[in-house]
């Protein structure tokens, strides 16, 4: 742990919002961003699953804050601060794809380079659902949102960056065609656009929103 | 037993069955069966994968403006492709033209991503299949140093200390134990074939790499506004030109365009002094390694890109080719039309999905995506543990994509032999000057080493062509011309009540095509048929087997439980899936289990 406090901060929300829960950390930086007045030098952003499209601004900050939706084997909807060397364990099991590089491969990346932030937050949420692809948060993942932000800005004054109420001005987020109401208020019905597909993929709960 | 196929080859499936099975949930899974004989020689392959195409469920009954937004989170890496795609089916669909400075930018943000992707996949995801990080630890930095200055004299870093500091600093990494990234490697396998001093060069250029990928997506953030996820735009780019104004929030001015021209030389001068030269050498000690050539030989597709004017794609007018190679033909090459009902056709005979009848093909503007789940009376385990295939019956979650009837292998190596085939001068150029200083026939391109080539290749070539159009996008501004977009229809009063339409992109991983209907100013129906889905095709109706499955065909595998030739051709498409892999005995069961970078 470094003696001193960080000079800049990255808030990333990641996450494929498309996959339902799998957009906790995307929907916590929109939420924020709307919620509170964040300094100039605290950058808040919707990292998606940019993977390595996210090295430069991991290695421009000191201090990095994670927003994600994270298998920890706990009850669905249970919300888990873990900090510094806790993290990388836990986040090489949300591999995505070839090319979404894992998150704790760009981590691990920047390491390599020596240019990994000094301190690492990550406030992950156990998803209740992600297998219904277009699909939303469920409600008891919804209902973290707002208990993941208090936990963010209780680490963000920890870090010697009080937070207030307001809203912050950023391109860093989602388009608004993407961002949370219009994208579960646009869904289509189910009887209007198939959502069943291989049983490993899509189990029974996913097929109906609960 | 053994089958002949249609397309030309002969499988045999009495040797031993090895399952190859990567997961993931976002592309879909992919998994790879073959069976190998006494040899170790391939004998039979079968790819199969879901591609779960999601779309249609996603977009349907949305505004057809927004849909590049909903495609660019489709993957972590085409976001900016598929966005291309998108914007140009609606623009087809509803008539818009776009202005010659958005059709500028939007090919310097096509041919950036490009480039960004090829060194990406090359450094990244690729050369561990050739490279042994490991190996590197071992090298004399000094050696490493002359190495460097013989493979590429004009990069400037190629000092022993250099070397040397790299080396210590991989050291560090390796024994803190963040092995990370180079972890799941077989690193003693006998299929590796460098020098530590090659591999300790070609691992000092993967950070190089790690380096000028982050620079590289500047483009992105100065045109789309914001990276990641820049934006987009029906009817042109969403970014407005002031060249005068100084700091202007949003709007592109000359020092703006002055970094964009930095990044491009940047580009050019990697791919000529690090990246081309990298795959010479490394390529120099796999020569007897020409495996994996499949169909590009026989069967190639693209769509081409590269619009060198405004709403013009005519053959002629685009810079990377467009057009078809069937039957082996080389020296025909068919025009490509995606509207064209007989030409682009999906299939679904071994694919997880029913059109009701058997044989039947159908356009994506009719696509159907019909779920049935079954099982050959040949496989092996559960529908939910499945242990053996069997591709006589349905095997994948892909359908098979076809173009007139045939499998087709898409990408850059399909890209640069219809090129080669039609005389595309640089396409040739390039191609037969590397050929002479590897000293290689033209067969040799026709292989995994052949299709990692034509991606370096290309890049190079991308880099040029992104020169082209800044300096055409510079002198039409200084002619006066700053229009970006063209929102003349962009109120959907303006729309006729029904209206089709196709967007067509060179994707870094191959030919990409989006088909819409929009009804009533909403979106009807949306079918991506991806790369992937292409190179990654079932077999079909009549027997013919995928890009993927033929080019696994009769490699000659050292350790059949190290995957390292199968892992290599495959990479060597650079696959949008993530890859878990479990490699099975005969019996069915698991002895390694492998994560595929």
């Amino acid at each position: 742990m470094p003696a001193s406090q960080p000079e800049k901060v990255l808030i990333l929300g990641i996450g494929n919002v498309l996959w339902a829960d799998e957009g906790f950390g995307v929907r916590c930086v929109e939420t924020m961003a709307q919620s509170h007045a964040l300094p100039e030098d605290v950058r808040i952003m919707d990292g998606g699953t940019q993977g390595l499209y996210l090295l430069p601004f991991l290695e421009e900050t000191d201090a990095l804050l994670v927003f994600d939706a994270i298998d920890f084997g706990l009850e669905p909807g249970t919300l888990r601060v873990l900090r510094d060397d806790e993290v990388p364990a836990f986040m090489g099991a949300k591999k995505m794809s070839l090319h979404q590089t894992g998150f704790q491969d760009v981590l691990a990346t920047a390491a390599l380079l020596g240019r990994a932030p000094e301190r690492l937050t990550l406030i992950g949420c156990q998803p209740v659902e992600l297998e219904d692809y277009g699909g939303g948060l469920r409600p008891a993942v919804a209902a973290q949102i707002a208990p993941a932000i208090d936990y963010a800005v209780a680490e963000l004054t920890h870090w010697g960056f009080p937070i207030v109420a307001g809203s912050t001005e950023t391109g860093d987020l989602a388009d608004s065609s993407i961002r949370r109401d219009a994208y579960e208020g646009g869904r289509p019905a189910a009887h209007e656009a198939c959502r069943t597909g291989d049983e490993r993929f899509f189990p029974t709960s996913a097929k109906e929103p609960a | 037993m053994t089958t002949q196929t249609p397309n030309g080859y002969t499988l045999d499936t009495s040797g031993k069955r090895i399952v190859v099975d990567p997961v993931t949930r976002i592309e879909g899974h992919m998994r790879c069966e073959v069976n190998v004989n006494d040899e170790g020689i391939i004998t039979n392959a079968v790819s199969t994968g879901t591609m779960w195409r999601g779309l249609e469920v996603i977009l349907k009954g949305r505004d057809p403006r927004d849909a590049w937004a909903f495609t660019e989170r489709i993957c972590g890496v085409c976001t900016g492709t598929h966005a291309l795609t998108s914007v140009r089916a609606v623009e087809d669909a509803l008539g818009i033209s776009i202005p010659d400075n958005a059709n500028s930018i939007r090919n310097i943000m096509q041919l950036n991503l490009q480039i960004h992707d090829h060194i990406v996949h090359f450094y990244h995801l690729h050369a561990l299949d050739w490279v042994n990080p490991v190996n590197a630890l071992r090298a004399d930095p000094k050696a490493t140093s002359e190495l460097q200055q013989a493979v590429s004299p004009s990069h400037p870093l190629s000092s022993p200390g250099y070397f040397r500091d790299v080396q210590n600093r991989l050291k560090k990494f390796v024994e803190s134990g963040q092995l990370g990234l180079f972890k799941n490697g077989y690193w003693d396998n006998p299929a590796y074939l460098l020098p530590p001093e090659a591999d300790l060069m070609a691992t000092t250029h993967y950070l190089e790499a790690l380096d000028l990928q982050k620079e590289i997506v500047k483009v992105h953030t100065i045109f789309g506004g914001k990276n990641p996820h820049p934006n987009w735009l029906v009817g042109g780019v969403p970014c407005p030109i002031n060249v005068d104004g100084v700091g202007a929030v949003g709007a592109i001015n000359m020092e703006r365009l002055n970094l964009v021209s930095s990044i491009i030389d940047k580009c050019i001068e990697f791919n000529r002094n690090v990246y081309l030269p990298d795959v010479v050498a490394i390529g120099g000690f796999y020569k007897n390694w020409l495996y994996g050539g499949g169909l590009s030989s026989k069967a190639c597709l693209a769509y081409g890109d590269i619009p060198e004017n405004p709403n013009d794609f005519s053959a002629e007018q685009l810079h990377l080719p467009r057009g078809a190679i069937i039957n082996g033909n080389l020296n025909e090459v068919h025009d490509v039309d995606p509207r064209d009902p007989e030409q682009v056709q999906e299939f679904v005979d071994h694919s997880w999905y029913t059109y009701g009848e058997p044989g039947k093909g159908l356009h994506p503007w009719d696509g159907v995506t019909e779920p049935k789940f079954e099982l050959g009376p040949n496989a092996k385990g559960t529908k939910t543990n499945i242990q053996e295939l069997d591709e006589a019956a349905k095997y994948s979650w892909i359908k098979a994509p076809r173009w007139r009837g045939n499998a087709m292998e898409v990408g850059p190596l399909a890209r640069y032999v219809v090129g080669y085939a039609k005389g595309h001068e640089d396409i040739k150029n390039q191609v037969d000057g590397l050929l002479r200083t590897m000293n290689l026939p033209v067969s040799a391109l026709f292989s995994t080493l052949g299709r990692t080539a034509a991606r370096a290749l290309e890049s190079e070539y991308c880099g040029r062509l992104q020169k082209h159009f800044f300096d055409k996008l510079v002198q039409n501004i200084k002619n006066g011309d700053s229009s970006t977009a063209n929102v003349e229809k962009w109120d959907p009063s303006t729309w006729p009540k029904e209206a089709k339409g196709v967007g067509m992109t060179e994707a870094p991983r191959g030919a990409l095509g989006h088909w819409i209907r929009i009804k009533d100013g909403r979106i009807e129906n949306y079918q991506c048929v991806v790369p992937t889905t292409w190179n990654g095709s079932p077999r079909d109706a009549a027997g013919n087997i995928g890009a993927f499955e033929a080019s696994l065909m009769n490699t000659k595998m050292e350790r059949p439980e190290e995957p390292v030739e199968i892992l290599r051709t495959l990479h060597s498409f650079d696959p949008c899936l993530a890859c878990s892999t479990h490699v099975m005995s005969p019996d069915g069961q698991e002895l390694t289990t492998v994560k595929v970078r």
